[in-house]
């Protein structure tokens, strides 16, 4: 197991290399920022190229990615043209945006899960049916549709819950990003967990503990559920990351400042330090669920053992 | 200062569909009179470079600074004349060696005296290329400015030699060229004084900017929301009605307009552009949008052969006249911009130059002398007119629609097409740079109410702004002349004058001014637009 690991952890660093540098490569095909400081009006050239040489940007690219990983070893992550170092945008924009993943996260697994062993225990009935049409409704509207018309009707209209997430985030304000965020992979989780509930309902093993008369409950969550939920794991642990992501449309209709906004504003801005910063975030984030995903394998299934 | 249109999300579009749903705005009652304690919530973007008054071009970070700092002069926000501010006096004999007198007694926030070396020490940095101020070029008339920022290697002087003090509320500035309407210029964000403690502790000040206006920074968490209170130290007249503003930083226009229907936001300019066929409904006609000094244009490449002929001024006359201006502007625009009749700004008046109809025909809808124009000039260089303009921004509708009208006018499907370009920064590139072969657009925001912004740097021949790489000797000779003349009226009339050459030679084709638009909320009142387009804080009050 701690071999296993290591490997895992050693597997991490060209990946971890490769994606860094092909982002970096991606921000500088956009072109050179220095233009757009100056607004609509034509740069002085001697100030120009001062700015450009502070962002290493007069250096052919390779040297400023060798130069930048290096201040990246020192936890410098650079500054953004504002003066903001990155450390600090990290430091406010991960917490905003992993309050929102945790609250999206518990209710894709609450509800996901709840409605998928509902529906997949009564296969074919009126509950079944409905979990079914809803969740198809769900994953056909695009999320920013969903964001904006429940802004509307429920933070807008009714007045229900906050029309957008101010600052400080409360548990209340991020309900209604929340549900946004995890709404379709909710509905995936759901349509995920019916069928191997409805699959293993009907295994040797199942049938078996329930004819050693085994409560009900007990066969459902100790045998049933336990088994069921391998494949839904494997979903949640990459869902994980994709939700980092993917809070960056949700992070903007509900006005929260987190990983979404800066990495948005970085890339409006063409400024690789806070492209770059969050994405290599981001990519440890994705790795480091990944792994964490293969391990709850050998939780769950018994056989499957690492050496 | 850029235009402050800028990328919006592409989803934008889809929005409509959630606001299509008009819904009654909630009455609360209010309780009558004002509640000078009241502090008003307004929307904010995040600055996009530090907080120094020589390094700011944009509107959020120049809205801030508008509100901190009193220059020597300010602009009525509604006549935008200028009027003295800190200033007493600024006098000269020649048009070019002016002497500024301060009133006395003016301090910063800090409690430290507003001084004529404040003055002086804040130009003398601005203008030094070493510390990379993107407005430093605004120095550029006063003498020595070339030492201190020379085109290229390091600088020869650390100061400027035109400027000095004569004593604690005296300096003088000598100038390189006779320039009658200069003091003007000076309510401009660079031309602020800076506090000693700029300069002894700058990382310190970056984090809590200090100014001698209306307001101070009370507290300001970065990309999130700033805190401004009503400034104790403040000695000038523009005091504040209410209680201090609290900007918030919005991620997108959307969602400070649900928090403005919702009452959790009560001054919002930065109304998305799905919003505005619903606003007056939605706000119960709590809406502003007037003209604000920014015009935008279809620029040439003059620098290409085949553009720059006799017969190429026919073309671009042709053109002009091709597209349906008064249709775009209320149909892609839903009346959020005003055609354009010359090249300047209505918000100028007629005092400050502004004259509508200098462009005269040129300007005006007439497809079949549009046609006749373009065939005499020999037709399209090129054989096809393309449109160049940066998709981050929200370009592609209206500039397709302007080739639309361009089209019909030629009764050719294929005469003209837009030409997007991924990012802004790549689209000025190749405009600085000289690579454009086609047309592409240009916007103007002007930094100071004055025909002398509009004109000089965009159509003089060494402008900083002249993106088409206009030529015109007599142009050029006539602006001079319009420097140097000591009386206001008369240099109008030389602007003017130049002014009129534009609808010859046609370098840029005026299309529409901006409006500024702003929406609030039914718990404050008082809210205006400057010419800028900034809401005026300081008169904004709160039942």
């Amino acid at each position: 197991m701690g071999r296993y690991v290591l490997r895992r952890l050693l597997q991490m660093i060209p990946v971890f290399i490769g994606t860094t540098f092909l982002i970096f490569v991606m921000v500088h095909a956009l072109g050179d920022p220095v233009n757009a400081l100056f607004g609509d009006k034509a740069p002085d050239p001697a100030i120009a190229a001062q700015i450009r040489a502070q962002y290493n940007l007069n250096d052919p690219l390779w040297l400023q990615y060798v130069k930048y990983m290096g201040n990246l070893f020192r936890w410098n992550f650079g500054t953004t043209f504002s003066g903001q170092s990155v450390t600090s945008l990290l430091a406010t924009a991960y917490p905003a945006t992993l309050k929102l993943t945790a609250v999206a996260f518990t209710i894709e697994v609450v509800f996901g899960i709840g409605f998928g062993l509902i529906s997949g225990l009564r296969r074919g009935g009126m509950a079944d049916n409905s979990v079914l049409i809803l969740t198809l409704v769900v994953i056909s509207i695009p999320t920013f549709v969903t964001g904006y018309v429940l802004q509307y009707l429920i933070g807008v209209k009714w007045g229900i819950l906050p029309a957008t997430a101010g600052d400080p985030l409360t548990l209340q304000s991020l309900l209604l990003p929340g549900i946004v965020l995890a709404s379709v992979s909710l509905a995936y989780v759901a349509r995920l967990t019916r069928t191997t509930v409805a699959e293993n309902s009907k295994a040797d093993y199942v049938r078996t503990a329930t004819a050693k008369g085994l409560p009900r409950r007990r066969v459902v969550i100790n045998h049933l559920l336990r088994n069921s939920l391998i494949p839904v794991v494997t979903f949640l642990g990459t869902d994980l990351g994709a939700l980092m992501g993917g809070a960056l449309v949700t992070e903007r209709i509900f006005n929260i400042h987190g990983v979404g906004f800066y990495l948005y504003q970085g890339i409006v801005r063409q400024n690789s330090n806070t492209v770059v910063g969050f994405v290599t975030i981001l990519v440890i984030v994705f790795l480091a669920a990944n792994l964490l995903v293969d391990l709850l394998y050998a939780v769950l299934d018994p056989r499957i053992r690492y050496a | 200062m850029p235009a402050a249109t800028r990328a919006r999300w592409a989803v934008i579009a889809a929005t409509s569909l959630a606001l299509v749903v008009t819904g009654c705005s909630s009455s609360k009652s209010s309780g009558g009179g004002t509640n000078s304690a009241g502090v008003v919530t307004a929307w904010w973007g995040d600055p996009q470079n530090p907080l120094e008054p020589a390094n700011t071009n944009e509107v959020n970070g120049g809205a801030v600074l508008n509100m901190i700092f009193t220059g020597l002069i300010t602009y009525d926000p509604k006549t935008s004349a200028a009027n003295n501010a800190n200033a007493d006096s600024i006098t000269s004999t020649d048009q070019q060696n002016w002497t500024v007198k301060l009133k006395p007694g003016w301090k910063f926030s800090d409690g430290t005296p507003v001084t004529a070396s404040s003055y002086v020490d804040a130009w003398n940095y601005g203008a030094l290329v070493t510390n990379k101020q993107v407005n430093a070029s605004f120095f550029g008339y006063i003498d020595g400015f070339n030492d201190v920022a020379p085109t290229s290697g390091a600088p020869k002087a650390q100061t400027m030699s035109g400027l000095k003090v004569i004593d604690d509320n005296t300096f003088t500035v000598a100038l390189s060229q006779k320039f009658s309407t200069w003091p003007q210029t000076l309510g401009y964000s660079a031309y602020y004084p800076l506090p000693k403690t700029f300069f002894s502790n700058h990382a310190g000040y970056l984090n809590q900017p200090i100014g001698n206006g209306p307001y101070e920074i009370s507290s300001w968490t970065r990309s999130q929301k700033m805190q401004l209170r009503p400034n104790p130290q403040y000695s000038g007249t523009i005091k504040p009605q209410n209680g201090g503003i609290d900007l918030k930083v919005y991620t997108d226009t959307n969602a400070a307009y649900a928090d403005l229907q919702s009452g959790n936001l009560d001054v919002d300019n930065g109304v998305p552009n799905s919003a505005l066929k619903t606003i007056q409904g939605d706000l119960n006609g709590r809406y502003i949008n007037q003209p604000a000094g920014i015009i935008q244009t279809i620029s040439f490449p003059l620098y290409q052969a085949d553009w720059n002929t006799d017969n190429a001024k026919l073309v671009r006359q042709g053109i002009s006249m091709a597209i349906d201006r008064a249709t775009i502007t209320k149909v892609v625009f839903t009346s959020t911009r005003t055609p354009a009749t010359e090249w300047t700004s209505p918000v100028l008046g007629a005092a400050g130059g502004y004259q509508a109809g200098i462009c005269g025909d040129a300007c005006n809808y007439d497809p079949a002398k549009a046609k006749a124009l373009i065939q005499q000039g020999g037709g399209i260089p090129g054989g096809q007119l393309t449109i160049s303009y940066n998709a981050d921004g929200p370009h592609k509708e209206w500039v397709d629609a302007t080739c639309n009208s361009i089209n019909n006018a030629l009764g050719n499907t294929t005469a003209c097409v837009g030409r997007p370009v991924g990012t802004f920064a790549d689209f000025r590139n190749q405009i600085t740079s000289k690579q454009m072969t086609g047309a592409f657009r240009t916007g103007w925001q002007m930094d100071y109410p004055l025909i002398q912004d509009f004109l000089q740097p965009v159509y003089t021949t060494d402008g900083s702004s002249n993106d088409s790489h206009y030529s015109n000797q007599q142009f050029d000779a006539l602006v001079s002349q319009a420097n140097a003349q000591p009386n206001p009226t008369d240099s109008v009339k030389d602007f003017q004058t130049a002014e009129k050459m534009l609808a010859t030679d046609m370098p840029a084709i005026p299309l529409w001014y901006q409006n500024g638009t702003a929406g609030w909320s039914d718990k404050v009142s008082n809210v205006m637009l400057d010419p800028f387009s900034v809401p005026v804080y300081t008169s904004i009050t709160v039942k």
